[in-house]
């Protein structure tokens, strides 16, 4: 197929070291805030050329399909490809120690602040805000599900279950997913 | 001896872990269950304030889990909520990626991706409506989420300019 073609086309290295995934998995992790994945792909494709536009697309498919933070997945899957066991660790500790170190030192601050009026008020509109942005982010999403009703009526269910009833996601997911399956399945082209 | 707080830390984000499909921001609702409605660890209100800390910081989206661990049992609890996140799930990633070249162009596998992106979107959308429940209590907070949410849809405004000017109104004890 065309990821196929593409990959003999592409001039990614065969390999790249622990090292060299722990620094460029590093820049993504800083990249960004409230999310990377768009740094990721300027990062893996356009800078470093590690990828190309089709495995990248491939590779994130892939880490959207299994379970665990999407980007966490890129980074193993791109550092298990050039180099293994040794690369995925590199590429994950990578991406995550340093964000992890300045957001635990931020609340630490934050803790010495949190009872001072302008800090509590700032808070409150940052999380106004990020309310917002996350709701613009799911009906971005959700524009391409428009056409097709199973979708949309799949993509309800799964929002009145978990937001308004409360459902415990396990089991959401038991009865959703098989469910959503077998209509893909029906209705596959 | 693992102290039993981190370790309960450990496995509840051990099973989240495996549970989220979607990403960290589609599983922001069960994590905001168990942490606020099931074992208490917090309020409504800090489970909010702590998604506010995570947007200010730079880094992936699942920072959030750090800072939950963090509010719950201090910076070690913030390691092991992080770790215990993203261990099973990367396992398991490593695992399978192999065969994953493999099944590129099975029926299956194109259908089962079909089927799960209508739940991501719904459990994300999810996550709108409870952080929105989570953090807004008055009639300027909720005018702040809705702008934002007009913005985003409507422009290609940065949200960091969202998020600082909704930062300075409520500085000015606007919110």
């Amino acid at each position: 197929m065309i990821a196929g073609m593409d990959r003999s086309a592409a001039a990614a290295p065969e390999r790249i070291s622990a090292p060299r995934l722990f620094l460029g998995f590093l820049k993504i992790g800083l990249s960004g805030f409230g999310g990377v994945m768009p740094f990721a792909r300027r990062m893996l494709v356009e800078k470093q050329r590690w990828l190309s536009e089709l495995e990248f697309l491939d590779v994130l498919s892939l880490s959207q399909f299994l379970p665990g933070p999407n980007i966490v997945n890129v980074s193993i899957i791109v550092g298990r490809r050039f180099s293994g066991v040794a690369g995925a660790a590199a590429a994950c500790a990578g991406l995550l120690l340093m964000p992890l170190a300045i957001v635990l030192a931020l609340a630490t601050v934050y803790a010495q602040f949190s009872q001072v009026e302008a800090v509590r008020g700032a808070c409150s509109g940052v999380s106004a805000s990020a309310s917002g942005l996350i709701a613009a982010t799911a009906l971005k999403l959700a524009r391409p599900l428009k056409g097709s009703a199973w979708q949309v009526a799949v993509c309800v269910a799964a929002f009145v279950g978990i937001a308004l009833l409360r459902v415990p996601l396990l089991w959401m997911l038991a009865a959703l997913c098989p469910v959503s399956i077998a209509l893909a399945w029906w209705k596959r082209a | 001896m693992i102290p039993p707080l981190l370790f309960e830390i450990g496995l509840q984000f051990f099973v989240l872990s495996l549970l989220s499909i979607g990403g960290a921001n589609a599983v922001l609702p069960e994590i905001q269950r168990r942490v606020v409605e099931t074992q208490h660890w917090m309020s409504d209100a800090d489970f909010a304030q702590l998604f506010a800390l995570s947007q200010a910081a730079p880094g992936p989206n699942v920072l959030i889990v750090s800072l939950v661990g963090w509010k719950i049992a201090g910076v070690l609890g913030g390691v092991v909520a992080m770790l215990a996140m993203s261990g099973p799930s990367s396992v398991l990633t490593y695992a399978v990626a192999h065969a994953w070249e493999r099944w590129r162009d099975a029926p299956w596998r194109l259908a089962i991706q079909v089927a799960l992106a209508p739940v991501t979107v719904g459990l994300i959308l999810a996550s709108g409506y409870v952080l929105t429940r989570a953090a807004d209590h008055t009639w300027s907070t909720y005018a702040i989420t809705g702008v934002t949410l007009l913005l985003s849809l409507t422009t290609r405004l940065h949200p960091l300019w969202m998020l600082g000017v909704a930062a300075g109104l409520g500085m000015l004890g606007i919110v």
